[in-house]
């Protein structure tokens, strides 16, 4: 994972409790540590991450046999040779899990990280210049926000074609805004910490101010962030391609649920074809969750207090706070 | 009245919102390389079709005009004619809609039945095994796709059960007799029982984190201390003091998950061929139905906005301390 490259911490770092906020308060290393020896479910998390990035990678190399290549009878069932079975078209069900992963990932990482840029820049921005620049950024968050995100993936993916970069794009455009949220409040006290100001009494420019003071600062938990949209991200591709939107010619997980659908699987009594693709998204988005949210608590001890709080499962979006700004 | 400006600004703030949501539909749909018409690849569509379709759709005109017509005719309740059956884009969906209603109706009383339930125990019995076992429960159905929740339901359930696994109503209904109004209605049931079982399902784990990590921290208030002082029996500290206050996060977030529950319905209609909301939609991007598919986006904007905004009212309702 991208914890070895968290920044050193700032100099903000107050006591916890004391003052809003201040993330990145103990050293990284400890956060890395903390995160693989102290919390159990952090380690869990980042062992099926580990494990599935590794099988995706790998794929061309370990999977058994070819992902588009009929190798038996249709919906075969499990033996020595087919693990996990044929499916609808006799292809290795094994082969089209590790294929799927692929694509299933490749699809949560790029739309997250894509998120994270545009959340992360407007969250900055917003935060940093506050003003006239943060009221309109935030409205239009908010109407982000309020629009139903499944529908407009549908309707996204409907108009604009059905392919992976199209639907890495839709992804990503939609689900930016808890990003920018969660950033816009932490770069909001970080630029009112002393030594922000000191610095910029001695003449150091915005540019400057945002690069070397506020960036360390909120990177962090915009990686923590991202870690969390991934899972997000993934859940939002099984929709579309359920619904029949994904790329044809990919082979992902949510393809995988689709094809045990429209394949019939359920009435051939092929629990092979049904279960493992859900067992496989439920495990990453599971492990997504457990990294992403370790990561917050150890970053932002804050967090802690409100112990599985709303805003910290973001699977789906957070509820936008009433009389929120 | 206490925070009358508040209302009067957060009905500002919604009416905005649809507002540009209305824009938003409109430049959706027309901001696509070509018309719409090319962009809905109707491959099979002659030249001189086309062209009576965008006379039609007035995409011929400017798009200044395109936008006050569509206004205009929003503005008269008029979505647009389908282009399947040329009847109104209201009269498609009209039906859909009431039947989803219902199964949201029961998903949810579903879900934040047994979100309460397992949020409530949990926090009573933190750190135990039983506490584990039900966070763990709740992530992992919280994590699950649901329209693979969907087919789990019908794979382990519905067929060894013997429930209906399509459709909304008995096809052999009716043939022989006309049925009683009670079978009907039983009939009804029975197709709607699995599909909001499942929405439950798939919604309850949200609930029950919520509830727990709510009710964990009512328990830590210091009345429920006080009540425990008075010799309360724990139960009653733990339903009447501490679920009543703890409920507070759990009756706006029902509200603000109507965007989710809708999103779920979509995928699960498909699931069990149910003809509601989300079928619709799903029919009408298969058959290019570009004025069905528009006038149900817009649809569903507005459900989410306006539950979103009684959530808003809620929560300033129920928490005195929310300020203006």
């Amino acid at each position: 994972m991208t914890i070895e490259a968290l920044p050193p911490a700032g100099p903000g770092g107050g006591l916890p409790g004391t003052d809003p906020a201040p993330v990145a308060a103990s050293a990284p290393r400890g956060v890395l540590r903390q995160l693989v020896l102290g919390d159990r479910q952090a380690a869990f998390g980042a062992l099926v991450l580990l494990l599935f990035v590794t099988l995706a990678l790998a794929a061309p190399l370990i999977s058994p046999y070819s992902p588009r290549g009929k190798v038996g009878p249709v919906y075969a069932p499990p033996s020595s040779e087919h693990f996990l079975g044929l499916d609808d078209g006799g292809i290795d069900m094994l082969t089209l899990l590790i294929w799927g992963a692929r694509v299933s990932l490749l699809v949560g990482f790029a739309a997250s990280l894509m998120a994270m840029l545009i959340g992360g820049t407007v969250g900055i921005l917003s935060g940093y210049l506050g003003g006239r620049t943060d009221t309109v950024l935030m409205r239009i968050t908010d109407y982000f926000l309020v629009i139903p995100d499944v529908p407009l993936m549908i309707v996204a993916a409907a108009i604009w074609g059905q392919s992976l970069l199209n639907i890495v794009i839709i992804i990503a455009v939609i689900y930016w805004t808890s990003t920018a949220r969660l950033i816009r409040a932490q770069v909001k006290s970080v630029r009112e910490q002393v030594y922000v100001k000191r610095a910029r009494a001695l003449g150091a420019g915005n540019v400057r101010l945002i690069v070397k003071h506020v960036l360390p600062q909120v990177t962090p938990l915009l990686v923590a962030n991202t870690v969390l949209t991934v899972a997000t991200a993934i859940f939002a591709e099984t929709y579309i391609a359920f619904l029949g939107l994904g790329d044809p010619s990919q082979i992902s997980w949510g393809k995988l649920i689709q094809n045990s659908l429209t394949g019939g699987a359920i009435f051939s009594d092929a629990w092979w074809a049904i279960v493992p693709p859900g067992v496989c998204v439920t495990l990453v988005i599971l492990a997504c969750t457990m990294v992403g949210q370790s990561m917050e608590d150890a970053l932002n001890p804050r967090l802690k207090v409100g112990h599985l709080s709303v805003h910290r499962f973001r699977l789906r979006r957070p509820p936008v706070k009433a009389g929120a700004e | 009245m206490r925070g009358a400006d508040y209302v009067i600004r957060r009905t500002g703030a919604a009416l905005l919102t649809v507002f540009v949501a209305v824009t938003l539909n409109f430049v959706l749909f027309r901001a696509v390389p070509g018309s719409a018409v090319t962009a809905l690849r109707c491959f099979h569509c002659t030249k001189q079709f086309k062209a009576a379709l965008e006379q039609e759709l007035g995409l011929n005109q400017s798009m200044w005009q395109q936008y006050t017509i569509y206004l205009g005719s929003l503005a008269e309740g008029d979505l647009g004619t389908s282009f399947t059956d040329h009847r109104s884009v209201w009269q498609n969906l009209k039906e859909p809609i009431m039947n989803t209603l219902p199964m949201l109706v029961i998903a949810t009383v579903i879900s934040v039945v047994m979100g309460v339930a397992a949020g409530v125990v949990s926090a009573w019995r933190r750190g135990t095994r039983i506490d584990r076992l039900n966070t763990w429960a709740a992530l992992s159905f919280y994590a699950m796709p649901t329209q693979w929740i969907g087919l789990m339901v019908v794979f382990y359930i519905a067929l060894r059960f013997g429930f209906p696994v399509a459709g909304i109503r008995d096809p052999t209904l009716g043939i022989l007799e006309e049925p009683s109004t009670w079978t009907v209605i039983a009939d009804r049931l029975r197709h709607l029982a699995l599909p909001a079982l499942t929405l439950g399902i798939g919604l309850y784990g949200e609930y029950a984190l919520i509830v727990r990590s709510s009710m964990l921290e009512t328990l830590g208030e210091d009345y429920v201390l006080t009540a425990r002082a008075k010799g309360l029996k724990n139960f009653n500290i733990v339903w009447r003091h501490g679920l009543r206050n703890a409920m507070l996060p759990l009756v706006t977030l029902i509200a603000l998950s109507f965007g989710y529950i809708l999103a779920g319905a979509i995928v699960i209609e498909e699931v069990f061929s149910y003809p509601g909301i989300g079928l619709a939609v799903i029919n009408a991007i298969d058959q290019r139905d570009y004025p069905v598919l528009q006038g149900a986006f817009l649809l569903l904007t507005f459900a989410v906005i306006f539950f979103n905004f009684v959530a808003d009212l809620l929560y300033f309702k129920l928490d005195p301390r929310v300020t203006a």
